[in-house]
């Protein structure tokens, strides 16, 4: 398991499924990521699975950077490459084929109707995104009040999202949560 | 009218047939994407929507929308796909790497840099609470996200809607089966109920 070339194949192979398992995006697969990185192979632990969703919350660039850091955790500069890849690569090939086919407006019902029997699959996978992400991250009440505060921000105001994260940085830092 | 044409308000005085500017060079294409990635925090989409339609007016509204739409039932991460069928529209092949390696690159060294970082301090315990605070904020603002994702399906109260939700819910986060056994059962399944849904409202609409 500790070979590296069987590393970098493992992950290649992982993230290259789950982008083509990414319905709505690739945070619905964050279950998935976890399930895989924490609980079967032992990559990463709960802490360090936050510590990189945190960091890539924190970075600029599509949401898809966690499997950037996932890579370089487990096998520095070539896994951050590989996974990131083997993430983006086949779903964007896929993209490439079929937004040829539909180039100019088509009239098949079929596009509508997949879509909108994905979105509640997909809307249910963010739900589950969410509920592992809560488990990792918020370990004591404040934490869970500060995801809360956080979460009621994001609903109901127009607040940049750097100030919630800024704020929640701070809290951390000076040993609140 | 002097009012109106402030420069906070674009795009009202250039309606959907305003015609697009010339199809972008592969460089243009890249730096484009650059951009709208590296000022994309929490989501790159508003500034993609900003910078294609606004600012260059390589589509209108109307093109953005539908290709968003096309990329965001296709898998994987949506505004990669959108970045590629993008590319894809203007320069072909050459074009969908040219936008992907800009949306992908910059950030991805950032990122790089940053897992190099947190694998060398990420011990250190002020680091580690810090992390700790700003990785509950994010959950609450992806908690935020997914609410708003949910508002719709909530007030059209469909059942079947509402049940698949929660039964893919139930499979993935409480019960964490393998994410591919579950969408090898339920894609087949909520795509033959809304078919014979779609069917039948079709058949009562027939009839009356």
């Amino acid at each position: 398991m500790n070979n590296p070339v069987s590393l970098l194949f493992s992950l290649a192979v992982t993230f290259g499924l789950m982008s083509l398992l990414a319905i709505g995006g690739a945070n619905s697969t964050i279950p998935e990521m976890h399930r895989i990185a924490v609980d079967v192979h032992h990559w990463l632990s709960d802490g360090q699975f936050a510590d990189m969703f945190a960091i890539s919350q924190l970075s600029p660039g599509p949401n898809v950077l966690i499997v950037t850091l996932i890579g370089y955790h487990v096998a520095g500069l070539l896994g951050a490459g590989i996974a990131t890849l083997a993430m983006c690569g086949p779903s964007a090939m896929f993209a490439y084929i079929v937004g040829n086919m539909f180039q100019r407006a088509s009239h098949s019902p079929w596009p509508a109707l997949l879509q909108s029997a994905l979105v509640p699959l997909s809307i249910g996978l963010m739900c589950a995104s969410g509920y592992v992400l809560i488990g990792t991250a918020d370990h004591s009440w404040i934490g869970l009040a500060i995801t809360l505060a956080a979460a009621v921000a994001a609903i109901g105001t127009r607040l940049n999202p750097l100030w919630a994260l800024a704020i929640g940085g701070c809290l951390g830092f000076v040993g609140i949560v | 009218m002097t009012a109106d044409s402030s420069p906070f308000a674009p795009d009202q005085h250039h309606p959907d047939t305003a015609p697009a500017a010339p199809p972008p060079e592969l460089f243009a294409l890249f730096l484009a994407f650059a951009k709208m990635s590296l000022a994309g925090f929490g989501g790159v989409l508003v500034w993609a929507r900003r910078a294609i339609v606004e600012q260059h007016r390589w589509m209108t509204p109307d093109e953005f929308n539908e290709a968003f739409a096309l990329c965001h039932f296709l898998p994987g991460p949506n505004i990669v796909n959108l970045s590629v069928v993008f590319g894809a529209r203007f320069r072909g092949i050459p074009g969908s790497i040219a936008a992907f390696l800009g949306l992908l690159g910059p950030p991805v060294l950032l990122v790089t840099g940053l897992a190099a970082l947190y694998s060398r301090y990420g011990e250190i315990p002020a680091l580690q609470r810090s992390l700790n605070g700003v990785s509950c904020a994010a959950v609450g603002l992806f908690l935020g996200v997914i609410w708003r994702m949910m508002m719709p399906l909530f007030k059209r109260r469909n059942p079947m809607e509402l049940s698949l939700l929660a039964a893919v819910f139930i499979a993935v986060g409480l019960f964490r089966f393998p994410l591919p056994w579950v969408l090898v059962i339920a894609v087949p399944i909520s795509i033959a109920l809304t078919y014979a849904v779609r069917m039948r409202i079709k058949k009562s609409e027939a009839a009356s």
